[in-house]
């Protein structure tokens, strides 16, 4: 009996309803604990980029500053905010996933900025944060950039990976690594030059657009550089127009 | 007749909680059973996971868990399972367990579930899973598959967490990302190959000889 086909094909009915049950359940009951998580991740990351928030504990502290102190906009590749989606939905640029928009042709997609404000001044960005997406020596890598008011400054980067080397390419996600950006420049006379890593770690200050490479994982300082440059040649309308808008008046967002 | 034929009444002894054989279900798999040192099972993953305490014992958590509630599972069900297809029902039992496992990190320790990532799915390929269900499960009651479980899982969450403790002390030179060089006071050189694979094949390569030395043990 425990042998006949029919008892196989009914066991198997029977288990395969049972078990896609149970994970159905978990999946949606799990769903906001996971959203939310997801979230914070994504704000923590931005903050990161800006400020250091090693000493918040709590997510919620984390939500709170978040929302305090950013602002975000999206923007097409000339610079123009866009407000809904392809399928006419409101964009929310914290719910935009870097990775699935980075598989989108460069001129459509849409570009997420988010506004650190002024601490005293809520009415001055303080800082913008550029989300950007590439590929390093063996999976993707993604960042976060931080520019200064002058849209030209590096105020940090927050550099992030799936699977590169350990103790070589995996370094991009240390302050080591990230503190060599501060202070870079990415214009040069208004032209964007973006900031190249260099090959073969010298231990040396690199000129304003240059920094220090790391020994072993020039591939993967390639494929920051490479982000980099993707990612700035693609704001950079956004720039230019925030820039000429703040000379004259406040923008308005 | 006589009352000689009466049927006595079988009293079976019930069999204490903790008896003599059921504490080798779980002592067993520590040393002289290891599935990692001893039946070389499970490599990969030992490999994979400990670079670092944290996450290592994340994993051990998460694999001993999966073993004792897959074993349980399969064990309920093993008068009902048919032979034909008996894999690939262990196979959808311990998928659910270490789906639900993935689910649950990401869920409640995001931060967890991005370091670990991959390899919470790859429990399901873990031989020491398959291997309980297969030699102990499917022939064994609950209770007693519960604690061979236990077992397998403790055996190997000792085992990886030794590899991480010497992985994590001397590639990072830090315990759970406690500084320990640094709070004493030493500059101690961190070492890259303990950082990579190499450096848990050379240290699970080394417990595995002074433990067969210990033991005696030798392959057949």
């Amino acid at each position: 009996m425990r042998q006949s086909n029919a008892y196989v094909l009914l066991f198997s009915g029977v288990m395969t309803i049972i078990l896609g049950g149970a994970l159905s359940l978990a999946s949606v009951g799990l769903k906001p604990a996971q959203t939310k998580q997801i979230e914070l991740d994504t704000k923590k990351k931005i903050l990161g980029a800006v400020m250091d928030i090693s000493n918040l504990k709590t997510g919620e502290e984390v939500l709170a500053l978040y929302d305090k102190r950013f602002k975000s906009v999206v923007v097409d590749i000339n610079g123009n905010p866009v407000e809904k989606d392809a399928k006419g939905n409101p964009l929310i640029a914290e719910k935009i996933d870097i990775q699935k928009n980075h598989k989108v042709d460069k001129e459509v997609r849409n570009y997420p900025v988010f506004m650190f404000l002024d601490e005293n001044d809520p009415s001055k960005v303080a800082a913008y944060v550029f989300p950007m997406f590439g590929s390093g020596l063996w999976d993707w890598i993604s960042g976060y950039m931080a520019l200064d008011g002058d849209l030209n400054t590096i105020k940090g980067v927050a550099f992030d990976h799936k699977s590169e080397t350990p103790g070589l390419g995996a370094r991009i996600t240390t302050p080591e690594i990230q503190g060599r950006y501060v202070g870079k420049e990415i214009f040069e006379n208004g032209d964007l030059v973006s900031v190249t890593m260099v090959k073969g770690e010298s231990g040396k200050p690199q000129d304003a657009h240059h920094v220090d490479g790391m020994s072993g994982a020039t591939l993967t300082g390639k494929g920051v550089n490479a982000m980099l440059e993707n990612y700035l040649s693609s704001y950079t309308a956004f720039i230019k127009k925030q820039k000429s808008a703040s000379g004259q008046s406040a923008m308005a967002f | 007749m006589s009352t000689e034929t009466l049927e006595k009444p079988v009293v079976k002894e019930a069999e204490p909680l903790f008896s003599k054989r059921r504490k080798k279900f779980v002592t067993d798999p520590l040393n002289d059973d290891n599935p990692v040192t001893v039946q070389v099972l499970g490599i990969c993953s030992a490999l994979a996971v400990t670079v670092k305490m944290q996450p290592t014992l994340v994993m051990a958590i998460a694999v001993t868990l999966v073993i004792v509630f897959s074993n349980l599972l399969i064990s309920l069900m093993r008068t009902l399972i048919p032979n034909r297809v008996r894999i690939i029902v262990q196979l959808a039992v311990v998928a659910t367990l270490v789906t639900l496992v993935s689910e649950v990190l990401k869920a409640y320790a995001f931060d967890m579930y991005k370091v670990l990532g991959a390899y919470v799915g790859l429990i399901i390929t873990n031989c020491i899973v398959m291997g309980r269900l297969e030699a102990f499960a499917l022939a064994n009651k609950p209770y007693d598959s519960m604690l061979d479980g236990l077992g397998s899982g403790l055996g190997y969450s000792w085992i990886i967490l030794a590899v991480a403790f010497f992985r994590e002390l001397f590639g990072s030179a830090s315990i759970f990302d406690f500084k320990v060089f640094a709070a004493m006071g030493l500059d101690f050189p961190t070492n890259g190959l303990m950082v990579d694979p190499i450096g848990a094949f050379m240290i699970l390569g080394l417990i595995i000889w002074v433990q067969r030395t210990k033991n005696g043990y030798v392959e057949h």
